[in-house]
């Protein structure tokens, strides 16, 4: 069986500035995968690279078996590939609930309806009110999102990937942003996804990676320097110099 | 009340889901049209013709207020209806609710063009475009004299009884009473609509098109096809404008009618039908008792209302309303 996400030697780079190089992993059903690294590391442009909303210089990126390099946006996510963002990105005129409707209608291929209600039909209610319970978004579900607090805005940005059902879900620091005491939630709607699918977590709050993930990769300037149990991630010299040393030498002759 | 029609915060549709929109629309179709007919009740031309324009505004709202797409061509599809009504008039088909229907395909299909043309693009080469887009259309008017009549506007046609029973009289009242009940019909039809998972998708593509990429959405055809919903209203108007007037002008399809429309629109409240609506109502009966004193004072008006409700009411005059309103009644509420 092919991996639900495969990436073979992709590059590239802003200018001249190598942000990423000849990255090459996979994700197999059910991992729970880690991706760390200081910052400016290139972690979402990776994943930038892999939903399509930046384009390779060079290298393949297959989805379920599929060379999706060259394909839209819209396309891979219909194909199962979901992304949160690191920033916010969502439809902040609306409410709550339809920002999770929208993704929903579209999961079902209901959205080109003209004139039937959009959140109220049945099966979308039910479903949308179900994301936001865990979530626990339900009493925020008729506010406009552009009211809610930054926290909340992460959770619905949690909520809309849970409705779009991936089968690689690619979390952009999830937690950034939400209280310490609020993170919790962001483990449950994780912990509530099938078994089945992949998913992959950038975060630099280490405690929350290794408690999710059973595999860490970890990226420094662009490479891959490693892609290991958290355990061996922990004990790796390269991956200690990566956080302590060479970064930290940067930052200060920056 | 932000929008009719939207869930309030308890969740529940305040009438029944089924009737909601056709209780909003037709009651306030009536109430204006009651107004109308009191204060201008020998001017029914007048209001007949600021009929046809708001269905101009309301397509407009469609593909601005809710799709975000900012034009300055709409004109081009309501004119082009208008003329697409006149000739099928002179070619034998008089039946008003018959050139309704040709009003409304022809008003479609140049709304699928303007579509793929204009929202192509976006921000600043997506106006520029369009109004290209405006100007090749009136241009094309102009030359194809034969089919439009040229400078001197396309005339000679007269539309039989609607229905075979109310035959357009010289006061305008079947002119009058045909154009309310159509814009009855049209506005509950897009005040659902607008509630309608496409509609819904549209209003997130305007709010931010990557996102809605990101659950997957093929922004550029939905697009289209709203250009095409949008056409087939400007259609509706530019049909109305050719039967109840019997003329067809360039002005129909010039520049200053979309730019009238777009300022129409904003003084509404964009991305509100009631605003488009109101907004049209507005701009057209104040421009009728200004411009008929002194065309000049007319321009400065205009200009100087303009800037006071860009400062004062930026989101139209709809949402100030609306906010004003709920400000109330959450003050009568504490009390
Ligand atoms: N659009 C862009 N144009 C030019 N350079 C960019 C662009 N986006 C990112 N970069 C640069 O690429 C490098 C990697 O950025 P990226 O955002 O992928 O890092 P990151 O690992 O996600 O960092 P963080 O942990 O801060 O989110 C950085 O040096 C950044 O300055
Ligand atoms: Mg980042």
């Amino acid at each position: 069986m092919s991996a639900l996400l495969q990436l073979d030697d992709v590059s590239m780079s802003f200018g001249g500035l190598k942000v990423t190089q000849e990255v090459s992993f996979t994700l197999q059903t059910g991992d729970r995968v880690g991706l760390i690294g200081p910052n400016g590391a290139g972690k979402t442009t990776l994943v930038n690279l892999v939903t399509g909303n930046l384009n390779p210089s060079s290298g393949r990126i297959l989805l379920q078996g599929e060379d999706v390099t060259h394909t839209g946006i819209s396309h891979r996510v219909r194909h199962g590939l979901v992304r949160t963002f690191q920033i916010t990105r969502l439809f902040q005129t609306l409410s709550v609930a339809d920002n999770v409707a929208l993704a929903l209608l579209q999961r079902k291929g209901l959205a080109m309806g003209f004139l039937s209600s959009a959140t109220q039909r049945p099966e979308i209610r039910d479903e949308w009110t179900r994301i936001l319970q865990v979530t626990g978004l339900e009493s925020r579900a008729y506010d406009p999102v552009s009211v809610l607090a930054y926290g909340e805005q992460r959770l619905v940005e949690i909520a809309m990937a849970l409705a779009l059902k991936p089968k690689v879900l690619l979390l952009d620091e999830p937690a950034a942003g939400i209280p310490h005491e609020e993170t919790h939630r962001v483990l449950d709607a994780i912990a509530a996804l099938p078994a089945d699918i992949a998913v992959l977590m950038i975060e630099h709050d280490i405690d929350l990676v290794f408690r999710f993930a059973s595999r860490v990769l970890v990226l420094a300037n662009g490479k891959l320097i490693c892609d290991g149990t958290p355990d061996t991630v922990a004990a790796n010299d390269e991956v200690r110099s990566a956080y302590l040393g060479s970064y930290a030498n940067d930052r200060r002759s920056a | 009340m932000t929008a009719i029609g939207t869930t309030t915060a308890a969740g529940a549709p305040r009438l029944p889901g089924w009737v909601r929109y056709e209780v909003t629309a037709f009651a306030v179709v009536t109430a204006l049209g009651l107004i109308g007919y009191l204060v201008f009740p020998f001017d029914l031309a007048l209001l007949t013709r600021i009929i046809a324009v708001t269905f101009l505004v309301l397509s407009l709202d469609l593909v601005t207020g809710y799709a975000g797409v900012v034009t300055l061509g709409q004109a081009a599809i309501f004119g082009v209806a208008a003329y697409a009504v006149g000739n099928a008039c002179l070619a034998g088909i008089t039946d008003p609710v018959m050139l309704l229907g040709v009003g409304i395909i022809a008003g479609a299909l140049m709304g699928l063009v303007s579509g793929v043309l204009i929202s192509r693009f976006s921000a600043l080469p997506q106006l520029v475009i369009s109004i290209a887009f405006g100007q090749l259309v009136a241009a094309l008017a102009n030359k194809l004299a034969q089919f439009t009549g040229g400078s001197d506007g396309l005339a000679g046609f007269a539309p039989s009884a609607v229905l075979g029973v109310f035959e357009f009289d010289i006061f305008g009242r079947t002119s009058f009473g045909f154009s309310l009940v159509v814009l009855a019909v049209v506005l509950a039809l897009l005040l659902r609509f607008v509630q309608s998972p496409f509609g819904l998708m549209c209003r997130g593509i305007r709010d931010d098109a990557l996102r809605a990429r990101m659950i997957g959405t093929a922004v550029y055809p939905r697009l289209i096809v709203m250009y095409g919903v949008s056409g087939a209203v400007a259609g509706v108007g530019g049909a109305l404008s050719a039967i109840n007037v019997g003329v067809v002008s360039l002005h129909s399809v010039s520049f200053e009618m979309s730019a009238e429309a777009l300022v129409m629109l904003v003084v509404g409240g964009a991305g509100h039908l009631l605003g488009a609506v109101f907004g049209s109502i507005l701009f057209q009966i104040f421009g009728h008792f200004v411009g008929s004193t002194n065309p000049f004072h007319w321009m400065t008006i205009v200009g100087g209302t303009l800037i006071l409700i860009t400062l004062f009411a930026p989101k139209g005059l709809y949402s100030a309303f609306a906010s004003a309103m709920a400000k109330f009644r959450k003050s009568r509420v504490s009390q």
